[in-house]
C-alpha cells in the first residue's frame, strides 16, 4: 500500500515535469524566435552583449540563478510583489515561478540552434521574397520559418530536454511540494536523501532512457545547430 | 518629369567602392549594364531593387520609390520590380507549383493578371510543375525563376547576370525566353551582364560601368564602337554591330542580301530571317580593310562605299583603327599605320570599306 503511494507520487512527478517541460517549451518558441531573429538579422552594436546574456545560463551554476531569481521573485521583491497583485499567489515555491526559471535557464538550447538556423538560411531568400512582394513578417512566416523547420525542431526537443533534467533552480525557488514543484530530479534526490534507492533506480533509468533516445533522436537528425557558450 | 522614363540619380557606399549613377533611361526595351567584374553593375540594381541602402532619387515612370531628401524610401516590397537573381533562389521548401502560386497570390492590384497557366504555358513549364526545386538544372531554374519573377506583374524587370552560372547549351536555352521578355510581356528590362554576347543579342540600349561610373550610355550599337568602350569588353576583339534591313534570299548561292543604307552586303544564307526585317551583324575590325578606289577582280564581295569619319592612329602601335561612315552606321576597320600613312587616309574623305567576313549576331 505504501509502494502504491510512491508509486502514484513519482506519477505526480512525472506528470509535472512533462508539464513543466511543455510550457517551458512554448514559451521559449514565443520569445527565442524573436530574439534569435534579431540575433541571425541584426547589425547592432549590442548584439555581443545579448548573446553573451543568452549564453549566461551554459556557464552559470544553477544555484547561482536560482539565488537570484529567489531575490527578484520573493513576494517582498517588485517582481514577485507584482505577481501576488495579479494572482493573489507568489511566484517562488509555485509552479508559475518554476516555469520562470525555467525559461531562463534553458534560453540557450531554444536561442541558439534558432539563431544557427536562421543565420544559415540568410538574407538570399528573405531578398527574393522581398522581390516577389511579400512583407516581413509575411516572408518571415512563409519562408524563413519552413526553410528553419530542422532548427526549430532541434530547438524544442533539446529545450524540452533540458528542462526535464532540470535541477538546481528548481531546488532553489521551487522546493519540493507535490503537485506544485516536486518534478522527476527533485523526487530523485528526495528518494536518495531518504535512502529509497530502489525507487530511485526506477526513476533514474527512466530519466537516463529518456534524454538518451532524446538525444539520439536530436543527433539522427542529423543536427547542424550546436548549443555552446563560447 | 516624363512618365515612361526611369529616372536614377543615387549614391551607394559600400566600404571604398562608391557608385554614383545619374541617368535617364527610357522606359522600354531592354537596357544593358554592362561592365568589368566589381564596377558596381549588381549593386546598381541591389540600389534599385531597395535591397542595398542608396542615397539620391529613384523614380519609375512617375512613381517615386527613392527620394532621400524628402525622406522617401521604398521598402523593397513596394517596389515593383522583378529581381532574377544569378542563383535563381528558388525556394526550396516549395515545388515548382507551389514557387509560382508564392509570386501569384502576392501580385498587387493595378496592372492586368497574368494568369497563371499562360505563363507555365510561355515558359513551357508544365512538365517541371511537381518537381522539388533540388531536381531542377540550371537552366530550368532560371525559367522558372523568371515566370515567378513575372507573376508578380513588375513595372520594372531587373535581371542581375542569370545566365552567367550556365554553360553555353543552358545559355542557348534560356535566351530565347529573355528574348519574349520585352516583346511579348513588355515589361522594361534592365540586363546586368559582363558577357558581350548577351548584351549584342538582348539590349536594345547598353549602360557602360566602370569604377562605379557611367562611362558610355545610348543605343547599343553606338556604345559598343567606341574605342573606349572596346577596351572594357576585354579580350574580345574589336567590333561593330550593325543594323541592316534583309532583301532577299540567293538560294543558288545560298546567300542572303542585306541593304545597309543604299549599300549591298551578303551574308551566308539566314533563312529564317524574313524580308524587310532588320539583322543585326557583327563586323570585326580585323575582317575590315580600306581602299581609297573601288577596287575590282577581287574575291571580297563586300565593298561598301563611306566616309573615312575618325582616325586613331596610336605612335606606340603598329595599328591602327578607322571608322567609315556607311549609310549612318559605322564600320571599324583595323588596318595598319604605315597603310594609313601610304594611302593618305583623312577624316572627311570618300574611301571603300572592303569586308571579308560578316557575322549574324543572335
Amino acid at each position: 500500500m505504501a509502494i502504491d503511494r510512491i508509486r502514484l507520487m513519482d506519477l505526480g512527478a512525472v506528470g509535472l515535469t512533462l508539464h513543466l517541460a511543455a510550457v517551458t517549451t512554448l514559451v521559449l518558441l514565443l520569445v527565442g524566435t524573436p530574439l534569435a531573429w534579431w540575433l541571425a538579422t541584426t547589425r547592432s552594436a549590442l548584439r555581443p552583449v545579448v548573446e553573451a546574456l543568452t549564453a549566461l545560463p551554459l556557464v552559470l551554476p544553477p544555484t547561482v540563478l536560482g539565488f537570484y531569481l529567489l531575490i527578484a521573485l520573493n513576494p517582498g521583491a517588485p517582481v514577485g510583489a507584482f505577481w501576488v497583485e495579479l494572482t493573489g499567489t507568489t511566484l517562488t515555491f509555485s509552479f508559475a515561478g518554476l516555469v520562470v526559471g525555467s525559461v531562463i535557464y534553458s534560453l540557450p538550447f531554444m536561442v541558439q540552434p534558432l539563431h544557427g538556423a536562421f543565420a544559415a538560411v540568410g538574407q538570399a531568400p528573405l531578398e527574393a521574397a522581398a522581390s516577389l512582394r511579400a512583407r516581413p513578417l509575411d516572408a518571415f512566416f512563409t519562408v524563413a520559418v519552413p526553410l528553419s523547420a530542422r532548427g526549430f525542431l532541434t530547438a524544442c526537443v533539446l529545450t524540452f530536454a533540458h528542462t526535464v533534467g532540470e535541477f538546481g533552480v528548481v531546488l532553489m525557488i521551487g522546493g519540493n511540494i507535490p503537485g506544485e514543484t516536486r518534478v522527476v530530479s527533485i523526487a530523485i534526490y528526495e528518494q536518495v536523501e531518504t535512502l529509497r534507492y530502489a525507487d530511485a533506480h526506477v526513476l533514474s533509468a527512466a530519466l537516463l532512457a529518456f534524454s538518451f533516445l532524446v538525444l539520439l533522436a536530436v543527433y539522427g537528425m542529423n543536427r547542424r545547430f550546436p548549443v555552446h557558450a563560447f | 518629369m516624363p512618365s515612361e522614363t526611369l529616372h536614377i540619380d543615387v549614391s551607394v557606399a559600400l566600404g571604398d567602392f562608391r557608385l554614383e549613377v545619374a541617368e535617364a533611361v527610357p522606359f522600354a526595351g531592354i537596357t544593358a549594364v554592362f561592365g568589368p567584374s566589381a564596377s558596381g553593375k549588381s549593386t546598381l540594381l541591389r540600389a534599385l531593387a531597395g535591397f542595398e541602402p542608396a542615397r539620391g532619387r529613384i523614380a519609375v515612370a512617375g512613381e517615386r520609390w527613392l527620394d532621400t531628401a524628402r525622406g522617401v524610401a521604398l521598402p523593397p516590397f513596394r517596389r515593383r520590380v522583378g529581381f532574377l537573381f544569378q542563383d535563381a533562389r528558388l525556394f526550396a521548401h516549395l515545388d515548382v507549383a507551389g514557387n509560382l502560386r508564392y509570386a501569384a497570390r502576392r501580385a498587387g492590384d493595378g496592372a492586368p493578371a497574368l494568369a497563371l497557366d499562360d505563363v507555365v504555358t510561355a515558359f513551357d513549364l508544365e512538365a517541371l510543375l511537381a518537381r522539388r526545386v533540388e531536381a531542377l538544372s540550371g537552366g530550368e531554374r532560371q525559367r522558372v525563376a523568371l515566370a515567378r519573377t513575372l507573376l508578380t506583374r513588375p513595372a520594372l524587370l531587373l535581371l542581375d547576370e542569370p545566365l552567367a552560372a550556365l554553360d553555353i547549351y543552358r545559355k542557348a536555352e534560356i535566351l530565347p525566353y529573355l528574348e519574349s521578355l520585352s516583346t511579348r510581356f513588355g515589361i522594361p528590362t534592365l540586363y546586368v551582364s559582363h558577357a558581350i554576347d548577351e548584351v549584342v543579342r538582348l539590349a536594345d540600349r547598353t549602360l557602360v560601368l566602370t569604377d562605379g561610373r557611367v562611362r558610355a550610355f545610348g543605343p547599343t550599337p553606338a556604345v559598343l564602337e567606341r574605342l573606349d568602350v572596346q577596351s572594357i569588353a576585354g579580350p574580345l576583339e574589336a567590333s561593330v554591330v550593325i543594323e541592316a534591313r534583309v532583301v532577299d534570299h540567293d538560294a543558288h548561292y545560298r546567300l542572303t542580301r542585306l541593304d545597309l543604307g543604299g549599300e549591298a552586303i551578303s551574308l551566308p544564307m539566314a533563312g529564317h530571317l524574313d524580308a524587310g526585317a532588320t539583322a543585326r551583324l557583327r563586323i570585326r575590325a580585323r575582317d575590315v580593310a580600306v581602299a581609297t578606289t573601288r577596287p575590282d577582280a577581287l574575291s571580297i564581295r563586300n565593298v561598301l562605299e563611306g566616309t573615312l569619319v575618325e582616325l586613331a592612329a596610336d605612335p606606340d602601335s603598329p595599328f591602327a583603327e578607322v571608322l567609315v561612315d556607311v549609310g549612318g552606321q559605322h564600320l571599324r576597320a583595323r588596318i595598319t599605320r604605315a597603310a594609313a600613312d601610304d594611302l593618305g587616309l583623312s577624316t572627311g574623305q570618300r574611301v571603300y570599306a572592303l569586308v571579308k567576313s560578316v557575322g549574324l549576331d543572335g
